[in-house]
């Protein structure tokens, strides 16, 4: 950053600001992760307390790893989770391309189609798509979870994705069509990693409703072996008691993930900034 | 044989109509420019040709070979376009050996004229780099390298200097020239500078609002324009027009004076009063208000001291006039 552009004032007063908001936004999560290591008593005693040597106890991890198929529910949710992001990413690129790049009939009116989507939550339609599936077969699969976060996901992509492939460049297209690419290269090798960053932002929009979600998981795929994450967790917490040691230990395990795909994604994120910015 | 040629071509997008009637013919080995102002179809002209858009209607044909439903990369062309369209990914070699590689050349193939071109272009030291790593002007030159390597029948060049500052816009014009000596290819070059098209071009062609003003050579066009948009077009500073009247002509009727065909001195024809003057070194331009909706501007050659508020009597020869009708169309 330039030096003589900074005023130290401002400097700390944004720091100041950014870094109250960065603990508010963290204190949760740190109070998960802190009183997942504490035995159930000292959770209720002292909730903000970091554990000690009486505190301490792996119980909730204990329960999670035994009970329950947790290592399935797991994969389940990040096979739900990265099927539906490469598939909202995939076409969602693809009808973006198709959108911005090409002129014919119906242009528009099939990008404000598409846009509608963003508009209509899909819960709506809930009822309609689990007849859909009953009739299909697919309840009780993995793929109606991927098939339907795809849709869920998609107008999002289209809208977000067309708006930044018209900004890249007409001479660069024309330069690969003169040199004998196919539309297909042009999209894959020209255009696409020039929209990586905003990949990235439709990736990491998506990814975290996805992974949380317990509507779609409960109503169209609640058997033992397809059940994601969440849903796994929810076992944990009964009407009448909840084994609150086993819950936050499920959700200290359910934040790694997204941690670990966030970080992939923010990070193109950040260097597609910059890049873009030093040219 | 002529390496392009159009015939009646049209082109609309909707329901604007950018081009209009195009007959154009260029010779093997030309080198043909197309000017005009901004907006009047010239980039749209050379997408047409290239094919990367459709022509609405017309024909075109590309050493002898009708074109129409052929894919650009098939058509024997190749491009170099303003804002360079380098592939940001592939380094200046691989940049230059892309379009060989998608033809199926053989390795030995490409290294050759790979090497050929960096040489033409002195690359050989950026070869390994990427795009971003070099200035605008190697930039520029790759995308030129680039398109050599191709050998292609025809050259199109859009607005291939507009983003280069002067000094390096005065090489590379130099450079493309030399280029096209060499090569001896057909090329047709599009730009809204004056300059390069006089300097580069063995027929320069005129546009406005798509459609062609007039066809020629330089001198041709200079000498010789067919009416007053190409009058005023080429030629800088540019020409000045005078009512008819003031000068015993017909009323409604212009005239228009060249610049450099204007000399300061007692008697003169016409006389106002100096409001701003250009020393260039070589060159003066003393600008006049002379009564006129425009002022009258003065080419003189050498240095002059002239003071702004002085009042000068402005002395030119008949025959170095242009006679227009108030529809623009030459009178002779
Ligand atoms: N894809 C398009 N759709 C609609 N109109 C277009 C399209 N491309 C160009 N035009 C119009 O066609 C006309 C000619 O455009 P063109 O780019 O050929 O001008 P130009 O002579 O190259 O101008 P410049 O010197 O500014 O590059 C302009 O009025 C422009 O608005
Ligand atoms: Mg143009």
């Amino acid at each position: 950053m330039n030096k003589a552009r900074q005023n130290p004032v401002n400097a700390l007063a944004a720091h100041t600001v950014l870094i109250l908001y960065t603990l508010i936004a963290l204190f949760p999560v740190f109070v998960i992760i802190v009183n997942s290591f504490k035995t159930r008593k000292s959770i209720f005693r002292e909730p903000l307390a970091l554990p000690d040597a009486d505190s301490f106890s792996l119980i909730g991890y204990q329960t999670v790893l035994k009970q329950g198929d947790f290592f399935l529910y797991f994969q389940n949710s990040m096979i739900v989770t990265v099927a539906s992001l490469f598939f909202i990413l995939l076409f969602g690129a693809m009808a973006a391309f198709a959108l911005s790049e090409y002129r014919f009939r119906g242009n528009t009116l099939m990008g404000l189609y598409l846009a509608l989507g963003i508009m209509i939550p899909i819960r709506i339609g809930t009822v309609a798509i689990l007849e859909l599936m009953v009739q299909t077969g697919l309840v009780n699969t993995l793929l109606a979870l991927i098939l339907v976060y795809t849709a869920q996901g998609l107008p999002l992509a289209v809208f977000i994705l067309s708006e930044f492939m018209r900004q890249v460049s007409d001479d660069l297209k024309n330069a690969g069509r003169i040199d004998g690419l196919s539309e297909y290269t042009i999209f894959f090798r020209l255009v696409l990693p020039l929209v990586r960053p905003a990949m990235a932002t439709v990736a990491v929009f998506n990814m975290i409703p996805i992974w949380n979600d317990l509507w779609f998981p409960l109503i169209l795929a609640p058997a033992e072996e397809v059940k994601t994450l969440t849903l796994g967790s929810q076992v944990f917490i009964g009407q009448f008691v909840t084994d609150w040691n086993a819950v936050l230990s499920a959700l200290s395990l359910a934040i790694l993930p997204v941690i670990v795909l966030y970080v992939v994604f923010s990070r193109q994120l950040i260097r597609g900034i910059t890049s873009g910015a030093v040219k | 044989m002529t390496a392009l040629t159009l015939k009646n071509l049209y082109k609309s997008f909707g329901k604007v109509d950018v081009l209009k009637e195009i007959n154009l013919e260029v010779e093997e080995g030309e080198f043909v420019v197309f000017v005009g102002p901004s907006g009047c179809g010239k980039s749209t002209l050379l997408r047409v040709i290239a094919g990367l858009e459709e022509a609405t209607s017309g024909e075109i044909e590309i050493a002898g070979t009708p074109v129409n439903h052929m894919p650009p990369s098939k058509r024997g062309i190749a491009m170099v376009f303003q804002s360079y369209a380098l592939y940001p990914h592939l380094n200046v070699k691989e940049n230059m050996a892309l379009a060989l590689r998608q033809e199926g050349q053989s390795k030995a193939e490409i290294e050759d004229r790979v090497a050929e071109a960096s040489r033409m272009l002195s690359l050989e030291p950026y070869l390994e780099r990427r795009p971003a790593e070099l200035s605008g002007g190697q930039r520029q030159r790759v995308a030129i390298g680039r398109a050599v390597v191709r050998q292609p029948k025809l050259f199109l060049f859009d607005e291939p200097l507009s983003n280069l500052d002067a000094a390096l816009r005065m090489n590379t014009r130099l450079e493309i020239a030399k280029l096209h000596r060499q090569l001896d290819t057909s090329m047709v070059y599009v730009t809204h500078d004056q300059t390069e098209a006089m300097t580069l071009a063995d027929k320069i062609v005129v546009l406005r609002d798509g459609r062609v003003e007039q066809i020629g050579s330089p001198m041709e066009l200079y000498n010789n324009p067919a009416n007053r948009f190409v009058a005023e077009f080429l030629g800088a500073p540019s020409m000045n027009f005078v009512p008819a009247d003031w000068l015993d002509g017909e009323k409604d009727q212009e005239i228009g004076i060249r610049p450099e065909h204007v000399s300061i001195g007692e008697p003169g024809r016409l006389s106002g009063t100096v409001i701003h003057v250009e020393h260039l070194g070589g060159d003066t331009n003393v600008i006049a208000d002379i009564g006129g909706e425009t002022p009258f501007t003065v080419r003189l050659f050498g240095q002059y001291q002239i003071e702004p508020g002085a009042d000068v009597q402005l002395g030119f020869a008949d025959e170095q006039t242009y006679r227009f009708a108030s529809d623009g169309s030459r009178v002779r």
